[in-house]
Formats: structure tokens, sequence, C-alpha cells
């Protein structure tokens, strides 16, 4: 009897709730519970990584942030969920998070039968190997029998596959659930090479033992485009992330920083105006204050702010530019014109 | 009346539950644009396995990956079993043992390791055996034949040549001799009470044929030694420590509960039985084999069999040191590179389910034959 | 004719009685038992020294640095210490604490009077302590009434998240547990055969897909835009997956009745419910509160388990000091603490189920 009571109101629940309209679905259920739930990492310093108090920081919390200001105008109303690599796609498509900038590489399947959609490029990246210097050993190609640690669940297992395939060598893969078990492993001689995105590779060798001991090769075997990705079927969404990352972009490339902002008010600039929301198409086209990009740049930064505060000589990885720096100085960053 | 309308409401709720259910998770991968079905597994899985029991390569299918996460868990399942019994059975009877040092440290063996988490243990076995084991080029050799090595430990493996068959032929032979024999020798001592060494004839048959068979044959087995290659051993097997560490940890873990439940089997037998079989003459250990454990065995196997599962379902944690399996390969790389979150965990789901129910249905099984026994 | 007088009896000789004749008659009484003992002894020898020396002779405890520890052999407690707080509390923010120690602090006043023995309302208080004081320990826990600051249970973690999870889990995995036992002995063909349909089936499936896919796939099943909190879906796989244990334990108390008591509730014209509520359970359930006792234990060892969907209990957040960059290679420590942590917790429990078990025995013992 009891238990035919609770099932009608469970079933009474469920009807209730099967009434929920979808279309410009994430936007709304964004504004009503008053944050972003955004997907991150479980601890890798430099794009996604909390201090022992809970804090989030990182290039990658940075999109976070910067979609909340777009949104809401206060770049502090961000939920972080930690995932693995494992458990990434599949909590964006329950839509269990919002937004996932997670390190994550855009690559056709992904992009296609998987449900998802990427944003853009917030990093360009490519594959790596980490070594003990001890082994001597100067070029992956030197890596014949090698065995190697790595995450499990990311196109590193497949880009490494195919590299030794295409190199006619054997390798041994040793894979995790976490990159902090794969460091800890590699530390521990499982194995007897690391390999991940270049620049996780630099932020993981600083949680050896011996960091000195280890030496990052050469090479790099794989194009590795790391973006914000959200779920398919919701443009308006999409939209939002790809464009507060193009914001932070332009930003740079006019000059406008979250110092001089204030200033950059009163340009004449048209671009500059523009893109500060005075003129122009400002917020309407995507459904958000004209101020968005404002808030971006003022709580967040331009992406060369971010860079070099997470990644970049600010940090402790120092990871120079390279690939990231804005196409008129001899990088990929590359933001369509906002009119 | 009464009871029918409400079984009728029952399954028409659950009915409707179920219904919605399936109906949301189908509009909701179709909004995602996520595809559906078990085409996936079709499709070439692209990554290595670290330990595979059947031939394996980034060219196989996601299938096939399937496949070699479940022998994995298999394996492990079955080793872990074979271990825990054995390391149940010999501590339970230590605990009762009248030697107060032994009893004393079976005592504090299960009071330990039943009272701290699985998954803590197989993570301190994982690192603690790791950590002091030398790199492959300061390998511990026995000889230059075995290796250890933080790589793992690494053995010779037997190849099989041209007319091995027979030795096989003459092993089967052997054991159906064995079998038969025993079958008379217990005849014969029922009818007679004449004892008869089937021990000693079964095992000199199970040695001895296979043996002259693989005299006459030529020797037809070699072994393939591993070799320090570069960087690791090529060649022979590998027991690789992911699988040391999580057989270990659940073989001590389980093998504690198993000992407690063969303690309280033991002491639901009657002291009568022992003092009885005293009483004919028998010896401590025979007591013990002959009268007290067939009688215990009844007690003891259902709580077995709970245990049985519980390790099968406990390997799952491999996950957690990166060995490879059901979880951990299918569940893990391979719904992540295919995204097809629902077929997977179903798929891996239905496997522990199959394996529990077949290991509930063996041990029912066993424990009504030996039921039966009882007169 | 003499009277015939005994010899007085001698003294059994020296070697059967005290020190000696203890040793002979428990450690060397036969050449089987004699090799055991001394290996015993050898092994003892082997592990005792080091493990002692590490853990206490050469350890160190005093400092707050890295540097603290820079020349032991021993253990370095200085990482425990220094961390305490987070292996406590978690990230939850460090003005709040008096929160959960209130909410902890409360549930052992309010215990205490069930152990004592003169206490009448036991009855009463157990009902209170099990429907109300979870609705407090919330409000404590999360806040955002009674002026309270409203804290995320993203930040909730550590050692008291362990003991929420295990709480939650036994609490809400009780009731469901005895409705699916009593479904399990149900005349009805197909109530009887949905309840161990479930038990069955979440009987069989590893905790971990489970927890996977409340964490990350729950959604899916829901319509569209429905979410809740991913602590609260972790609570959720973690229940139904004991409910199904839980049942089982709870079967065997109602198969202990007597059949007698079943007859002579439906002779006093009880309804199902009513004979089920007043006479059968309240037996049933006394009867094997070691058991659930014992399952809660299995539940507070599982909660481990939630590290590898995401959330800090008390192991995960040790985990995570490991890769503390200032703190690295001091995993022994942090395992061997938590180790202790859980089965300081585990043994007792233990240790008390049994108490109960002798107790509750010789009640029934006729």
């Amino acid at each position: 009897m009891k238990k035919i009571h609770v099932f009608a109101s469970a079933l009474a629940l469920t009807a209730a709730m099967t009434s929920n309209a979808f279309a410009g679905a994430t936007l709304d259920s964004v504004k009503k519970k008053g944050f972003v739930q955004c997907g991150v990492s479980t601890g890798l310093p430099g794009f996604s990584s909390a201090d022992n108090k809970g804090n989030w920081s990182g290039l990658d919390v940075d999109m976070c942030r910067a979609v909340a200001a777009a949104v809401f105008g206060d770049s502090g109303k961000v939920k972080y969920t930690p995932l693995t690599a494992k458990e990434r796609f599949t909590a964006l498509q329950s839509g269990e998070i919002d937004m996932l900038p997670r390190n994550t590489t855009w690559t056709l399947t992904r992009d296609t039968s998987l449900g998802l959609n990427f944003a853009g490029v917030n990093y360009y990246d490519g594959q790596g190997f980490m070594v003990n210097k001890n082994l001597g050993v100067k070029s992956a190609l030197e890596l014949d029998g090698a065995s190697f640690c790595i995450q499990a669940g990311t196109t590193t297992e497949l880009n490494l596959a195919d590299y030794f395939r295409a190199n006619n060598m054997q390798y041994t893969p040793v894979t995790f659930d976490s990159s902090d078990e794969t460091v800890k492993a590699f530390d521990a001689g499982r194995c007897d090479a690391l390999t991940s995105d270049q620049s996780q590779l630099y932020a993981l060798r600083i949680k050896l033992g011996n960091p000195d001991g280890a030496m990052v090769l050469p090479e790099i075997i794989s194009k590795e485009p790391l973006g914000p990705v959200v779920a398919q079927g919701d443009d308006e969404w999409f939209n939002i992330v790809r464009w507060s990352l193009f914001a932070m972009v332009n930003a740079e490339e006019l000059g406008i920083s979250s110092a001089n902002v204030g200033e950059k008010m009163s340009s004449s600039d048209p671009n500059v105006r523009r893109l500060l929301g005075l003129e122009g198409i400002k917020g309407s086209g995507l459904g958000l204050s004209d101020d968005w990009a404002v808030n971006i740049v003022k709580q967040v930064g331009n992406y060369g702010e971010s860079f070099e505060r997470n990644v970049g000589a600010g940090s402790s990885l120092k990871i120079s530019r390279g690939l990231n720096a804005l196409w008129n100085k001899g990088g990929l960053q590359y933001a369509p014109p906002i009119r | 009346m009464r009871s029918l309308f409400f079984q009728i409401l029952l399954v028409a709720g659950i009915g409707f539950f179920g219904y919605t259910i399936f109906q949301n998770t189908l509009h909701n991968l179709e909004q995602r644009g996520i595809s559906t079905g078990f085409g996936f597994l079709d499709n070439e899985a692209g990554f290595g396995i670290l330990m595979t029991l059947v031939p394996f390569d980034e060219t196989y299918t996601y299938g096939r990956t399937f496949l070699v996460g479940l022998l994995n868990t298999l394996l492990v399942a079955a080793l872990g079993i074979f271990f825990a019994t054995v390391i149940g059975f010999v501590m339970g009877v230590a605990r009762l043992s009248k030697n107060w040092i032994v009893s004393r440290l079976a005592t504090v063996y299960i009071e330990v390791f039943r009272n701290i988490p699985l998954l803590l243990q197989i993570m301190f076995w994982y690192f603690a055996v790791l950590r002091p084991l030398p790199g492959p080029r300061q390998s511990i050799k026995m000889g230059e034949s075995v290796f250890l090595n933080n790589r793992g430990l690494y053995l010779p493996s037997p190849v099989y040549e041209q007319g091995f068959w027979l030795v096989m032929v003459a092993l089967a032979l052997a054991i159906v001799a064995s079998i038969l024999i025993a079958r008379w020798a217990h005849q014969r001592q029922e009818k007679t009470g004449q004892q008869f060494h089937t021990v000693l004839v079964a095992l000199s048959l199970i040695i001895g044929l296979p043996l002259l068979a693989f005299l006459l044959a030529g020797m037809p087995l070699s072994w393939n030694m591993p070799e320090l290659q570069r960087f690791n051993l090529t060649g022979g097997m590998v027991v690789i420590p992911e699988l040391a560490a999580l057989l270990t940890a659940l073989s001590i873990y389980t093998g504690a509960f198993i000992a407690e439940a063969v303690r309280s089997g033991i002491l639901a037998v009657s002291h009568g039985q022992t003092e009885a079989a005293y009483a004919l003459g028998l010896r401590p250990g025979t007591t013990l084999r002959l009268v007290i454990i067939p009688q215990a065995l009844r007690v003891i196997i259902p709580q077995l069999t709970s245990q049985y599962l519980n390790l099968t379902k406990n390997s799952s944690l491999a996950t957690a040191i990166g060995y490879p399996d059901l979880v951990a390969v299918f569940a893990g790389t391979t719904l992540n590179q295919t995204g097809q979150a629902v077929e997977v965990i179903a798929m891996t789901m239905a496997v522990y389910l199959v394996i529990s129910l077949g290991i509930s249905m063996f041990m029912n099984w066993y424990n009504k034959r030996i039921q039966l026994v009882e007169r | 004719m003499t009277e015939h007088t005994p010899h007085p009896d001698l003294a059994p000789p020296a070697s059967a009685v005290g020190f000696v004749g203890w040793l002979r008659s428990n450690l060397f009484s036969s050449p089987w038992n004699t090799v055991l003992s001394l290996f015993s002894i050898y092994i003892l020898y082997l592990a005792i020294p080091p493990i002692i020396s590490w853990a206490f002779l050469e350890s160190t405890w005093i400092g707050d640095t890295r540097e603290a520890c820079a020349d032991t052999a021993g253990a370095c407690w200085v990482f425990v210490k220094v961390r305490m707080d987070q292996f406590m509390y978690g990230f939850y923010p460090e003005s709040e604490y008096w929160r959960i120690n209130l909410a902890f602090g409360l549930l052992i006043v309010l215990g205490i009077p069930l152990f004592i023995k003169r206490f009448q309302h036991k009855g009463k208080l157990a009902a209170f302590i099990l429907v109300f004081y979870p609705i407090i320990a919330f409000q404590l826990f999360s806040g955002g009434n009674f002026g309270l600051e409203h804290v995320e249970t993203s930040r909730w973690g550590g050692l008291s998240l362990t003991l929420v999870l295990a709480g939650v889990g036994i609490v809400a995995s009780l009731p469901l547990g005895v409705v699916l036992a009593l479904g399990r002995r149900s005349q009805m063909p197909i109530v009887k055969s949905v309840c161990v349909v479930f038990i069955e089936f979440w009987r069989g499936v590893p905790l971990i897909t489970v927890l996977f896919m409340s964490s990350v796939m729950l959604p899916l099943f829901l319509p569209e835009g429905t979410n809740f909190d991913k602590l609260l879906r972790a609570m959720i796989g973690i229940a139904l997956f004991q409910s199904a244990y839980m049942a089982e334990v709870v079967r065997g108390g109602l198969a202990a009745i007597p059949k007698g008591q079943y007859e002579a509730a439906e002779a006093l014209g009880l309804s199902y419910w009513k004979s089920m509520g007043l006479i059968i359970l309240p037996q049933a359930l006394k009867l094997v509160i070691p058991g659930i006792v014992n399952t809660f234990i299995a539940l507070f060892k599982d909660t481990t388990l939630v590290l590898i969907i995401g959330l800090f209990d008390l192991l995960a957040i040790i985990q995570q000091a490991f890769a503390d960059p200032d703190w690295l290679g001091f995993s022994i420590e942090g395992y061997v603490f938590a180790a202790s942590i859980f089965w300081i917790f585990c043994f007792g429990m233990s240790r008390y189920s049994m108490a109960l078990e002798k107790k509750l025995h010789t009640g029934h013992a006729r």
C-alpha cells in the first residue's frame, strides 16, 4: 500500500516534470539557477586547479568566468564540477554541466557523433613526451619498446597508437584515470615515458619528486586544439560561449585590458566601441546585456592577460605564447570581428 | 480482489515509469545528437591495452575491447576467489587453533584487514609494491629466466611445438582414469572397508602418463625466455604489478571475511562431533578434514557465495590503479572514445549480473549437493 | 583395621603450571605447534620493530613545514597535522567549521541516552533522530536559512562528508529495505517478483557503475532540464544499492520470527500493515540490529568509492593532498592515517555489533 503511494507520487512528479519546454533552454536554466555549471579537470595547474581552500583558477577556469561575466555581469557566478577525462562527455551530454572547458581536443568524432559542439580554441597544443634524463633518450623515435603512462579516455591514447604504428615501433600503454595517478606512476618508475599534451607535461613535471631529473622531448606528434565544449542543439548558448572567447581575443588585439577598460570607454575607435557595446549590434544578438564584453574584460581580463597569469610568465609554468600568440604576432589566435 | 488490484496498479506504475524513462532517454539523446545502437562495436578501437589474454592491437574493434576487458575481469576474479579461499580457510582454522600465538596472529589479520576500505588497500599495495622494486635494468634475477622489476614479474612462457597434443591427450586420459579409480576405491571401501591409496595412484598417473607421452613425442616443448631490451624485457610471460596489487588486496580483504565465515561454520558444529571422532581414534588433522569441515561447509557455503560475489564486483575497483578490467577498458576508454554511455554501461552491468547469477547458481547447486549428504 | 588415608595430592609438576606450563600447553604442545610458534615469533620479530620505529620512534611530529621532516628516517606526521583541517572538513569555509562540529556534537548528545539502560523513551528519541535530526543537520551543513551562510555541497569534504554519506545511506536505505523485504515475503506473486528482481539487480552490479550512472548519466533518463545536486545523486545511488542489502538483512529477521506470532496477530484480527507494524517488525528489527550495524560498516567502507566520481571524501582529499608540490612523497603517511581512521570507526562498530549480538542472544535463549 505504502509502496503504491510512493509510486503514485513518483509518477505524478515525473509527469509534472515531463512538460518542461526546451528551446534555448541552457541560457534560461542558467539564468534561473543563477550560476554557470562548469566542468573542469580534477586538477591541472595552469588550466584548472583548486587551491587548498577550494578556489579554482586557470586558463580554462577563466573561460567559465568569462561566460558568467557575460551572462550575469559577475564572473563569480560559476560552480565547478571536477571531472576525469572519462566522465567529461557523458556529463556534458547528460546536461549535468553547462559547458566544458577542460583541455579537450577538438576532433571530428567528438564534434559529430558525440553530440558536442566546440565553441573555439583557447589553447593550441600538441602531444609530447616526458622522459627521465638518465634514460639518455634524445628523440621520441628512440622510444621503441618503451612503456608509456597515459591518462585514459584521451586523444593521447589514440595518437600514441598511431605514432607507433606509423613508425613501426612497439610500445606498452599503462593507462590511469587521472593525471595525478599518471604522474605518480611515472615517478614510481612504472613507465619509461609520460605522454600528454605538451602544455600539461610542464604542469605535471612540477609534481614529480625530482622535476629536474625529467625532460620534455622536442617532438610534437599531434595537433591538439583545446577549447570549450557545449552540448549540441542549443545554438544560443553555443554562441554565447564562442563569443565570450572571441571577445577576450579581440580585446587583446585592440589593446583593451582589465586595467584600461575604463578609459577605453571614451575611445573613438569604432572597433573598440563596438566591442564595448557602445555602438553597433551590442548585446542583442546574443541575448545579453550591452556591457557583456566590458564585464568579461573588466573581471577576467583579455586573452593575453589570462594566458600570462595562468600559464605564461606570471605563473610557475612559464610557457611561451608560441602558437597561442595573436595572428598578427606570429601565432594562431584569430577572432572574427565584432560588428 | 484487493491484492489483484494492487498488483495491476503496481505493474502499470512500473510500466509507465520504465516507459517514461525510456522515452526521456531517447528524447534526450536525439536532442543532443547522440547516435544510439550497438553499431559502434564494429568500429576500429585505435588504442592499445596493457594486458590482453586474447590477441589485440589498435586495429581490432571496440567489440574486441569488451572481450579483452571481460577476460581480464574473469581472470582476476577467478584467481582472487582461489587465493581468498585458501587464505580464508587457513586463517579461519588458525584463529581457532590451540596455539595461542597463531590464533592471536590470525585474529589480528582478520580484524585489521576487514575493517579498512578495499579501495585504500588496493592503492596502498599498488604503490607499496611498486616503489621499492628496481627498474628493468637492475631487475632482481633468478637465473637467466625469471626477472622481477617495477614493470612486473617476467617468467619464461612455454612454446608448444608439433606433437604436444599427445601430452594433452595423455593428461586427459590420466584425469579420467584417476576419477574412475577414485570411484572404484570409494565403492570398495564402502563394501569391504579396505582402503586404497587413491591419491598416490592418481598423482603418479597424472604426472607419469603425460611425462611418458612427452618423452615419447620427442620433448615437443621449448621456452620463450624474457630478454632485456633497451627499455623493457620482451618475450616470456609477465605478471603486471597492477594485477599483483589488485589480486593481493582482493584476496587479503576477502580472505578476512571468509576466515570469519569458516570460524563461525566450525563453531556451529557441535563439540560432541569432535569428541566422538577423537573417541574413534582419529587424529586432530583427520578429524578436521573428515568430520568437522564437511559439516561446517553447510554453514559456510552461503556466506562463501556472497563473499565470492563481493570479490567479483569489487574487482571493478581495478580502474583506480589502471588494471585493464571490464570497467577500466570498456566502461572507461571505450565509453569515452565512442560516447555511447547508455549502451556501454548497460552491457557492463549485464555482464556483472550474469557473472553474479552464475556464481549464485553454481554455489546453490553445490550447497544442495552437500546438503544431501545429511542423513 | 586401619582407616585408609589417601595420600595427599601432589602439586602438579612445575612444567604444567605457571608461565612454563602455559607456554607448554599453548605454544609448544607438539612438534608441529612448536614449529608454528617459532615461525610466528620470527615473523613478529621481522615486522614489529621496523613498524614501531617508523611510526613512532623515528617519526617527526613537530613543525609546520616540509623542512621539519628533512632528516627523519621515520614517518612525517607533520604532513597530516598541517592538512588536518582539510582532512576533517574538506573545502568547507574555515569560519563555519563550528556548524559541522555542532551537528556531530548534537548527534552524540542525542545518541547517548540510547545507550543508557534506564532511559525510558528510547523509541521516541530514536524516531526523533531518524526523522528530525537529518533536517537540523542539513540546515547546519548547507545553511542559507536563519542567517547562516550558504555552503555549496561541492565544498563539503573530508571525514565529515564520509560520515554524511554513510549516515544518509543507512537512514534512507532502512525504510526502503524494510518495504523490499516485506515485498519479497509477500503472497502476491507480482509484488514478490518485482522485489526479487529489484534486490537481485542491485546486489549483482558493482557500486562503481551505480555511482557512475547516478553521477553522470542520471540526467539522461530524466526529462529535459531537470537536474539536481551531484552529492544528492550519489546519495540516491548509494541508498538504492544499500537498500537491497538491507532488505536481505531484514528478511533474515522476518524469517526468524516464529510462525505463531504471525498467526496470533492474524487471529487478533489485525490488518496486514498493523500486524507487521505492531507485532512482527518490532521483533524482527530488534533481532537484526547486529546485521544492520554490519551493513553500516560495509557502507562506511564503500563510501570511499565516491572518489572515483570526483567527490572529496576522506580518502579522496588525502589523495589530493599527495599532489601538492610542497608535500610530495608522503603518500604512505596519508594512507596509514586514512586506514587508521577507517579502522577505528569500523572496528568500534563491529565490537558494538558483537556486544549487541551477545546481549540479544541471551534474551532469546530458552
